[in-house]
């Protein structure tokens, strides 16, 4: 297994590497620069800001530049935010966004494989469709109607929890999180049912049965551990997905995470800080597809063997 | 039913018995909730730009004068008196001996001047130094012709008496002083943490800054609040009565309509475009439309092969009908438009008048070749990617087609594809706004002289760039409004630019908040503000 750890890892550094690059030129292809407003900067401050940010060198020489910086782990300052860093910007939001992500997915795993694993345990019942359509609706719904629509109930019709903020009021976490969650625990729910059903067939269960022990036992001891196998493959990417795919619940629900950021510095051309946020989030995503995939060699006899 | 359950369990754990709303909770602690759109680039007054910076400045820093709450001729700030000699070039500013730094330094004129330099020194990369050129030599400096700095119109004859000499009147010079590109900084903070032309300085940080508004700043944390608190060494501590004001970065226009019917805040930066309509039917209490110093136009490429044809212009803009626009498109109390500048500001009326009139559209456009539309090449009107814009871009598409025969294709784009666009000429149409720096129509007039970087259509017309440097050079309010009635009358009449409507600030205000009045340029000054029920 070590093996395979060392082997992810070495592929891994060239794909950032590649990101870093094919990020850099892409953002500076983009029509419009960090400095351009709606009040014309006149030239002669133009050619100052240049100079301030290297951005009057030669194209290969700022790549140059950049990469060596890069290398050393200086992800250089924002063009948006003058006397902020990109590190530092990253590092103020990612605490929050891995927060919420953390209650996201906890929401989701709670909800979703409760769901999935009943449904899949009481098949063809209402037990099993009721879950399920909810489960439907929900991977259709997307956050930025799910959100508006709990604040609207609880925030302003029953005026129980707050319409945003993080860590501000009592409670100003509750609904970001089952907003960002449900969409997840919607997937987590049919998979889980998928993963059930197939486990629940096997000729192990059935041997289990037959020699009389109780059905909660039989689920519990025997059946989750193969039939949650899809969920934990699936959580991996989910992770990466919730940290990165948070800007939606971040704005609806004004939380200072990293998601805003990422999508405001493309909107701002903020060079440095949309080329910090895309190679911290591609390390992100490579480094709990790791984790999911190491978690599954662990969990499934099987997948060990082969690799 | 899981879900449900869950939800429900969360809501317990909640405390559902607290209903007190922050806005609740603020009124006794006299602390504002402030929505103040994007999160601020900074605080540096040299460096930043923007709405949000502005509101935060003027709580913050304050400069010779201050913007009067109601609108008109500034008040005093850190100069308490001021002297303007009989040619209206030199300025001599008595600053108030008890205006002090937030750490209890005073201020001194050597603060003004030295601040000045900063702000005019090419490396610091400021992108507001031109709010100086008024003063004598301070182009010059700023532009590297010259380096020494005695060269330039600011000098302190003693710690309280600040002298200005300018290139000439510039009646509006004292409201310009307002403006947080003008304000001092405290040169040994800004020194402590950096040389004077450092843009990435650590000074403005919380624990690190120094000014002399009447707040401090007390924390700053990144897309979530800023907190500032009443400053008592401030020269006019006595009047202010709030103790703390929270600035909330809400970006999105829904969430803070939220926050606000939530109690979260007690005044909102806008009001949701589809929202406005139905708060003005339902007679929202707490909703304000007031007049604001802006214009929304369409900006004409004038290097066009079509549009350089000022009949073509002139077409154009007799065939919008603007009354149905802003009865029936934008809905939001604004106005239309028949001139550049707004009129109202600062006793300025222009009498020039933008007919709807088809005929006389149809009648134009045909002496122009095109009879009927035929013959007419599609043009296209450039917009940033707003739902508001693109309903005004729909209307106008259909007035035009119905009124000249003509079709117009609408193109939307991200907004710094729009700017990089208009910026390099690759443009027929677009639309565009301009809202004014201070209150005098010398901040509208002045963007469409030739070689000027907001003008953008490639119009230049001799007789109009005389016009507004005569005015810039007269001393005499009267005389000079009327070169730039002039020049304002040859502008309707050339139509680089096509006024749709004057601007409104709309935005929701607690009823708590008191001390709050409308002024064109929508500056609050938190000085004047309470919170009282």
């Amino acid at each position: 297994m070590l093996q395979v750890i060392i082997k992810r890892v070495l592929i891994a550094i060239p794909v950032i590497l590649v990101v870093a690059s094919l990020t850099f030129f892409l953002v500076r292809m983009a029509p419009g620069g960090p400095f351009d407003a709606d009040k014309v900067v006149p030239p002669q401050v133009m050619k100052n800001l240049n100079a301030v940010y290297n951005l009057d060198a030669p194209l290969m020489v700022q790549y140059k530049d950049y990469m060596l910086n890069l290398l050393q782990g200086d992800f250089g300052p924002s063009f948006r935010y003058p006397g902020r860093s990109v590190t530092e910007m990253i590092f103020t939001g990612l605490p929050v966004t891995f927060e919420l992500a953390f209650y996201a997915i906890i929401v989701a795993i709670l909800i979703g494989s409760l769901a999935g694993v009943l449904a899949a345990v009481k098949r063809n019942t209402a037990l099993d469709y009721i879950p399920m359509t909810i489960a439907m609706i929900g991977i259709c719904m997307p956050t930025f109607l799910l959100g508006p629509l709990l604040v609207l109930i609880f925030g302003i019709q029953f005026e129980v929890l707050p319409v945003s903020g993080w860590g501000s009021l009592s409670g100003d976490k509750i609904l970001p999180s089952i907003t960002l969650g449900a969409a997840y625990a919607a997937y987590i729910a049919r998979l889980s049912r998928g993963g059930m059903l197939e486990t629940l067939s096997q000729d192990y269960i059935r041997t289990a049965r037959a020699k009389g022990l109780p059905e909660y036992k039989v689920i519990i001891n025997h059946a989750l551990q193969g039939g949650l196998v899809p969920v934990v493959s699936f959580l991996g990417p989910a992770i990466a997905g919730l940290i990165g795919g948070s800007f939606v619940v971040e704005t609806i629900f004004q939380i200072p995470g990293l998601g805003r950021f990422y999508v405001e510095a493309a909107f701002n051309r903020d060079y440095t800080m949309i080329l910090g946020t895309t190679i911290f989030f591609s390390s992100l995503i490579i480094f709990f597809n790791l984790l999911s995939d190491i978690a599954v060699l662990l969990m499934n006899p099987r997948a060990r063997s082969d690799a | 039913m899981k879900t449900f359950n869950i939800i429900l369990f969360l809501f317990i754990l909640s405390g559902c018995g607290e209903n007190i709303s922050p806005v609740d909770s603020a009124l006794e602690k006299q602390i504002l909730l402030f929505g103040n759109g994007s999160e601020p680039q900074g605080l540096d007054p040299h460096i930043v730009t923007g709405v949000p910076e502005h509101h935060l400045l003027i709580s913050l820093c304050e400069g010779l004068t201050i913007a009067n709450p109601k609108g008109g001729d500034n008040l005093p700030g850190v100069a308490e008196s001021w002297e303007i000699s009989p040619d209206g070039k030199k300025y001599t500013f008595y600053l108030n001996k008890n205006a002090r730094w937030s750490n209890g330094d005073p201020i001194t004129a050597n603060d003004f001047v030295w601040s000045w330099m900063r702000i005019l020194t090419p490396s610091l990369g400021s992108q507001y130094p031109d709010m100086l050129y008024y003063v004598k030599g301070a182009s010059d400096f700023h532009q590297g012709l010259t380096e020494d700095f005695s060269m330039v119109g600011v000098k302190a004859v003693n710690d309280h008496e600040l002298s200005v000499e300018l290139n000439n009147p510039t009646p509006f010079f004292i409201k310009l002083l307002s403006h947080y590109s003008t304000y001092p900084v405290h040169k040994d903070t800004v020194l402590k943490h950096g040389s004077i032309d450092d843009r990435n300085g650590q000074w403005t940080r919380p624990g690190n800054f120094v000014c002399n508004g009447p707040m401090n700043l007390k924390t700053w944390e990144l897309n979530k609040e800023i907190v500032v608190e009443k400053n008592h060494l401030y020269w006019d501590a006595d009047k202010v009565r709030l103790n703390q004001i929270i600035y909330y970065p809400v970006s999105n226009e829904s969430t803070e309509d939220r926050m606000f019917r939530a109690g979260q805040l007690h005044v909102t930066n806008v009001v949701p475009l589809e929202k406005c309509p139905v708060y003005i039917e339902n007679n929202n209490p707490n909703l304000r439309i007031e007049p604001y110093m802006g214009t929304y136009f369409y900006r004409i490429n004038t290097l066009h092969p079509i549009l350089k044809d000022k009949n073509v212009r002139l077409a154009l803009a007799y065939a919008i009908n603007r009354k149905q626009i802003v009865e029936n498109v934008s809905k939001c109390g604004q106005k239309e438009a028949y001139s550049f500048t707004p009129p109202g500001s600062a006793g300025y009326e222009p009498d020039t008048t933008i007919p709807f009139d088809p005929e006389l559209a149809k009648s134009l456009i045909a002496d122009a070749g095109y009879a009927n539309g035929e013959g007419f090449p599609v043009l296209e009107i450039l917009f940033n990617t707003q739902e508001g814009h693109r309903k005004i871009a729909l209307a106008v598409q259909q007035m035009w087609q119905e009124n000249l025969g003509i079709s117009v294709q609408l193109v939307n784009q991200d907004w710094k594809v729009y700017l990089a666009r208009e910026m390099t000429g690759d443009f027929q149409i677009s639309r565009a706004g301009w809202i004014g720096d201070y209150e005098d129509p010398n901040t509208f007039l002045d963007t469409l002289r030739p070689n000027r970087g907001n003008n953008k259509t490639g119009w230049e017309n001799k007789e109009y760039d005389e016009l507004v440097a005569l005015a810039n050079a007269t001393n005499d309010q009267s005389s000079r409004y009327e070169y730039l009635y002039q020049a304002e009358r040859i502008l309707i009449d050339e139509m680089p630019i096509i006024p749709i409507y004057t601007y409104v600030r709309q935005y929701q205000l607690s009823n708590d908040v008191k001390g709050w009045y409308p002024n064109l340029l929508d500056t609050h000054h938190p000085k004047f503000i309470y919170l009282e029920r």
